[in-house]
């Protein structure tokens, strides 16, 4: 410090003034705030694990080799071969229609349409996501079912993918809009043809956020229940490959089993429930796994 | 520099490679200018540039912000057009070529006229050699495995960053400090083989010892390239260009070219009032 003598600002005392402000009601306030935001988790916790445990408690009893091997036989036992392998089938299918679509509309939303077009169209997938799955159902019944007097699993499959193709389009043009401009730019600049610009620079720096977005629509798909009653109907059999007949998948299985009088049967329905929540689950973790992945990338040569 | 000579004076074969063919005749690959004028929608924003660029120099393009100097040499490689409503009046010629004639396909030009950009931009989620492989990649301007491995080590030794990225070529570009970034970005734009490399203000991001290497790689690359670079370092300018080109605002607020010159006639005598003004720091 100078030896010098300065004489004391105006300001002095400013900044006790300032900081000495920890009183007793503020540090009160701050602890009561902070305690209702912990409550206020934990009351969202609450149905999520009560909902996981119950049905995992509720389930566990009923799932054995049958159960997973057989398809339905009569009301004391039996299994959901056919509901799996269903949902195994739809899903897929759906997904192999959705996610090239979805993905090509995105790029097309984010890259290609002018402003005033993608406005247009950005506003009919949000109405699109926000459209109650029933409505799209009662569509591919009107669609596919009538006209070909049956219900099917292909009239399932094109409801479970209208359902899925605004999600991924609209995530991926979130997605590649958060690609810098000045990457676009520094692609165009190396003479890259604008597909290739998209192609190779933008898809592969989104790439993990693309995958998530097609990942989030095929768990939202796996839980759809009315539109498929309406469309692949549900089935006794185990149906693989044949399209153009109903097709059981998990909802509609555990929809069906939890209405009947019979005690295998609803604990049949809980089983299905715990396999399409460890479906889903998966689905999660894999999109985990896959975001967490993004920020380091690809780096094959 | 050590690091320079470690660049080009390195014995290994693919250091041999980096020298192109013999340098063309005088008046071939001259990039010129005529009375260019870039529009946004109705506004000018530089007017009636005419400007003759000679092969294998490096011309700095100096002025205040808003002059228009970063649209001119976003002419140079039609990227100017990329952004709605922009346009130009006027010409660029480049080897006797003009860049805007009828035939010519702007992603072909923008191959021959590479560009780095004032912030570092490499690609995300690609290891540096796929940012520097991306170009002749896609462009397939080279094939196979083997040669394009070599291009990269070329590209990459030229932008004098091989030694600090070759035992790391399969991490991320973006891993990469802000200097050794806009190095892969130099290396990445070289990789393609253009003719003409345009810098656009390529150090502002940067601190003064990767500025230094960066300016140090510009007069290595322009015995190989020409090299327009803009920046608003007028000691940089003085350091790494052989001519200057002074833009300021004119009428309208439109950017005009003040002069050009011979870079160490412009610092010391000017023609124009306003460039010694400039150049001496009493405004801009």
């Amino acid at each position: 410090m100078s030896a010098v003598a300065v004489p004391a600002p105006a300001t002095v005392g400013r900044v006790a003034r300032l900081v000495l402000t920890r009183t007793p009601r503020r540090t009160l306030t701050d602890r009561v705030m902070r305690g209702l935001t912990g409550v206020a988790t934990v009351f969202i916790l609450i149905p999520l694990v009560a909902l996981v445990g119950y049905v995992t408690v509720n389930a566990l009893p009923w799932i054995d080799l049958e159960f997973l091997t057989s398809g339905p036989v009569d009301f004391t036992r039996g299994g959901a071969l056919n509901a799996i392998l269903g949902s195994l089938q739809l899903i897929p299918l759906a997904t192999l229609i959705a996610a090239p679509l979805g993905i090509l509309g995105g790029v097309f939303l984010a890259e290609i349409a002018s402003p005033r077009l993608a406005n247009v169209i950005r506003f009919g997938t949000d109405v699109m996501v926000g459209l109650p799955s029933v409505v799209v159902g009662v569509f591919c019944y009107a669609l596919l079912v009538v006209p070909f007097h049956g219900y099917s699993a292909i009239a399932g499959v094109v409801a479970l993918a209208v359902i899925m193709v605004p999600i991924i389009a609209r995530n991926t043009e979130e997605i590649l809009r958060l690609v810098p401009a000045s990457v676009r730019e520094g692609a165009l600049a190396l003479g890259m043809p604008r597909w290739r610009v998209i192609l190779t620079v933008l898809v592969r720096a989104g790439l993990g956020g693309l995958v998530t977005g097609v990942v989030l629509a095929v768990a939202r798909g796996a839980g759809e229940t009315a539109p498929l009653l309406i469309t692949a109907l549900g089935s006794r059999l185990v149906n693989v490959g044949h399209l153009n007949e109903p097709m059981d998948t998990l909802p509609t299985f555990i929809y069906t089993n939890s209405g009947q009088p019979s005690p295998v049967l609803i604990g049949q329905a809980w089983a299905a429930a715990l396999i399409l929540l460890l479906f889903v689950l998966a689905a999660n973790i894999v999109v985990r796994v896959l975001t967490g992945r993004r920020s380091s990338g690809g780096n094959n040569r | 520099m050590t690091t320079d000579n470690a660049l080009v004076a390195d014995a290994s074969p693919v250091a041999k490679t980096v020298a192109k063919p013999a340098a063309k005749p005088d008046g071939e690959g001259v990039l010129e200018l005529r009375n260019l004028t870039a529009w946004y929608g109705s506004f000018a924003a530089v007017r009636d540039v005419s400007l003759r660029i000679p092969p294998r120099t490096v011309t700095a393009f100096i002025g205040p912000s808003g002059c228009g100097k970063s649209t001119i040499i976003r002419t140079i490689n039609r990227m100017h057009e990329t952004l709605p409503g922009a346009r130009i009046d006027g010409g660029v010629e480049l080897d006797g070529v003009d860049l805007y004639g009828s035939q010519v396909d702007p992603v072909q030009v923008r191959r021959i006229v590479g560009m780095v950009f004032q912030k570092p931009n490499p690609f995300p989620a690609m290891s540096i050699f796929d940012n520097v492989a991306s170009g002749p990649r896609v462009l397939k301007t080279i094939k196979g495995k083997a040669e394009i491995e070599e291009a990269v080590e070329r590209s990459l030794r030229r932008a004098a960053l091989w030694d600090e990225v070759k035992d790391k070529l399969k991490k991320p570009g973006t891993s990469l400090s802000g200097g050794q970034q806009q190095r892969l970005c130099i290396a990445r734009a070289i990789a393609v083989e253009p003719e003409v490399v345009l810098m656009d203000e390529p150090c502002s991001a940067l601190d003064p010892i990767a500025t230094l290497r960066i300016e140090e790689l510009i007069s290595e690359l322009q015995k190989t390239y020409t090299i327009v670079i803009v920046t608003h370092n007028m000691q940089q300018a003085s350091r790494v260009s052989s001519t200057t080109a002074f833009f300021s605002l004119g009428e309208e607020r439109a950017g005009r070219l003040i002069e050009a010159g011979p870079t160490n006639e412009i610092f010391t005598s000017p023609r124009e009032q306003l460039t010694e003004d400039y150049v001496s720091g009493r405004f801009g």
